[in-house]
């Protein structure tokens, strides 16, 4: 065959096409400020908060990853942000997991869809320093010490414990995690996602642990506990989630109480859905805040930062029933919202928080027996 | 019997450039036109291919380790290979005996009839119905709340779930995906059925033999590596299915996709995507026995068509 000019023309715009299909990402726009806000370590660095507030305006966009509206109140904190410093919010990965933020970041690096901050689980927080950069904000000083990075890399910003949601239309009242064994919960015990992949199934687990005679050292009792309760018949190995609820799906559910509480708000006048934290198995775990280090727009990061951390932001977080980080000093000095601190679910006794070294220990148990106990 | 003619290796491929000589302008156009697919191929499927393979000989500083390798032996890793290969086979085989009835019964049927044309147009959509509403459709029907499930348990009082939740885990993805199975079954064995001349059938009668003569020296001994080929392609295409599995099944990553699935989106274990890596490469050594095997099975097979 001959080649015409033709045929020669479509190959050499397929070839284009195919180069351009594998061409580098767009460059990110340099802010004029840019430098200087990606490495302030506080307000004070940009000159005080108005001038904060004015780079972040001048940004105009932020980019936040894996926040769910229904989740400690994060859809009415990023519209209340978003309107007080007319600052547009992209919010992506709603249902994202902590390790999902992080590969995000890694991926976008350098684009202008890079997440600028991180919500995540301790866990991750403490394996991913690198990609942070320190920031401490203007109420640093009301952060409990055990909650925070001294140089401010990642910071405790809500927090909640484990509790039991449940259709008080469908199953009698739980007191005890041991209760849930009982033959009236037949089917109707759902774990919020798998303890080896999910931080809120995995302090499920713990819970189970310390409602069955183990301990923060020793959760082996709580894959014990879910062996026993799938061979009870009762473990609904379905991810729950506020349709399943709704459904009626899932009539049990253990997950952190301000999840499970933002149900109860949620579904009011559709069925009872209560939530009771086990006095005898009080978990804790916050979750921790952190502004990524080539965050595209680093003044609007560092001022997200300063809301959730002001009196207005804590509050918000305190709306959605999770325990802000500042609650103890908001509550001292009479600025913590009263209504919402009465309706957060009951916690009194024995409150258990694990450390770094517990924690690990107790996923080399889950990883070698979990999959055995439920599968 | 027909003997079987040999065509020589490649007898369809285009004529190779004569020996001796330069690029010719025409070659050079033709290597231009194919650039576009062996950048696709290379971007898609070669290159995150050598990733998987490097990754898995590497911990998470990228330096050189086995360990990864031996932790696939270890308990619960091992395990889900287990569990993935036995799922894999079972759903092959009923997908291969159900599909392979069907197949017959479009194949023996009119070739130009309704039921052909209904079960050829079926087989083609649902051989790729998977994922999520494929998983869906399931748990609407045969869930916990499902359709069936209260159906039965208001008029007949039957429990589907008196013995656990196996709808959530290996028995229910056994039959969610024999579902996708037997459509693909009918889509590759088809034409080997097709295939039967019944001129065969007729020289058989007429020199005495009866059916069953016919399917044990005839038609069986053609149609058994297509059979067998086909199983294979089946046994693939469930080990490497990802998304029905994920859809339906939340605790314990039963099988390897899904343990692969928990290394990259877990918060709770964390720097093991290099061991997920290994699984992948495990899952590629696999699958290529099997399609090695299929490949050979063919070699046989074009004889006959």
């Amino acid at each position: 065959m001959t080649p015409t000019p033709v045929l020669r023309l479509l190959g050499v715009g397929a070839l284009a096409i195919a180069l351009a299909a594998c061409g580098a990402p767009p460059a990110k726009e340099s802010s004029s400020s840019g430098t200087a806000a990606a490495t302030a370590k506080s307000a004070a660095d940009f000159g005080g908060i108005d001038k904060l507030v004015e780079a972040a305006k001048k940004e105009g966009t932020l980019n936040v990853i894996a926040l769910p509206p229904d989740w400690a109140n994060y859809g009415v904190m990023i519209k209340a942000f978003s309107d007080k410093y007319g600052i547009k919010v992209d919010s992506a990965q709603p249902d994202g997991s902590s390790a999902d933020e992080i590969k995000a970041a890694e991926q976008l690096k350098g684009g202008d869809r890079a997440p600028d901050v991180f919500d995540l689980g301790l866990n991750v927080a403490v394996a991913n320093k690198a990609i942070f950069a320190p920031y401490q904000v203007e109420t640093w000083g009301d952060i409990p010490a055990e909650l925070k990075e001294s140089s401010g890399l990642y910071y405790g910003d809500y927090g909640g414990f484990m509790s039991i949601g449940y259709d008080a239309g469908k199953v009698p009242a739980p007191t005890k995690v041991e209760d849930l064994l009982k033959p009236e919960y037949a089917g109707k015990v759902a774990l919020n996602g798998d303890p080896t992949q999910a931080g809120a199934a995995y302090s499920g687990v713990v819970m189970a642990a310390l409602g069955s005679g183990g301990s923060a050292d020793d959760i082996a009792p709580g894959v014990e506990f879910f062996k026993k309760l799938k061979a009870a018949g009762n473990f609904l190995p379905v991810d729950p989630s506020p349709a399943t609820i709704e459904s009626g799906q899932t009539p049990v559910v253990i997950d952190w109480d301000y999840t499970n509480a933002a149900q109860t708000a949620k579904l009011t006048g559709k069925l009872d859905w209560k939530v009771v934290v086990p006095s005898d198995a009080q978990i804790g775990a916050y979750y921790n805040q952190a502004i990524n280090k080539d965050a595209p727009h680093p003044a609007a990061a560092r001022l997200w930062q300063e809301y959730l951390y002001s009196d207005e932001g804590q509050n918000t977080y305190l709306q959605g029933l999770s325990r802000p980080v500042r609650l103890d000093a908001m509550t001292k000095s009479g600025k913590a919202d009263a209504a919402a601190t009465a309706k957060l679910p009951k916690t009194e006794g024995k409150q258990v928080f694990q450390t770094q070294e517990q924690a690990d220990k107790a996923k080399q148990v889950l990883t070698a027996t979990w999959a055995q106990a439920v599968g | 019997m027909v003997a079987p003619v040999t065509t020589s290796a490649g007898g369809g491929a285009a004529k190779a450039a004569a020996p001796g000589r330069g690029p010719t302008r025409g070659n050079v156009l033709a290597w231009l036109v194919v650039v576009p697919f062996l950048a696709y191929v290379g971007t898609f499927l070669v290159y995150p291919t050598i990733l998987v393979l490097a990754g898995a000989f590497q911990d998470s500083d990228g330096a050189f380790t086995l360990s990864n390798l031996t932790d696939l032996m270890k308990g619960v890793y091992l395990q889900a290979f287990w569990r993935s290969i036995e799922l894999s086979a079972i759903t092959a085989l009923l997908g291969a005996v159900f599909g392979a009835l069907l197949s017959w019964a479009v194949a023996t049927g009119n070739p130009v009839g309704l039921l052909r044309r209904v079960v050829v147009a079926g087989a083609g959509v649902l051989a790729q119905f998977g994922g999520v509403p494929l998983a869906f459709a399931f748990l609407a029907t045969v869930g916990f709340q499902g359709f069936v499930t209260k159906f039965l348990q208001d008029s007949f009082g039957i429990n589907l779930f008196s013995g656990g939740a196996w709808i959530f885990e290996l028995p229910g993805l056994t039959l969610v995906y024999t579902f996708f199975q037997i459509p693909l079954m009918v889509i590759v064995f088809l034409p080997a059925l097709d295939g039967l001349r019944p001129q065969w059938r007729e020289a058989t009668e007429s020199l005495g033999g009866s059916s069953w003569t016919y399917w044990r020296y005839v038609g069986g001994p053609i149609l058994f590596s297509p059979f067998l080929g086909a199983v294979l392609l089946l046994f693939a295409n469930a080990f490497s299915a990802y998304a029905t599995a994920a859809a339906l099944v939340s605790q314990g990553s039963p099988i390897v996709p899904l343990q692969i699935r928990g290394f990259l989106t877990g918060e709770v274990l964390l720097g093991q995507e290099n061991l997920g890596k290994a699984l992948g490469l495990g899952m590629v050594i696999v699958v290529g026995v099997a399609m090695g095997i299929y490949a050979l099975l063919q070699r046989r097979v074009s004889k006959w068509q």
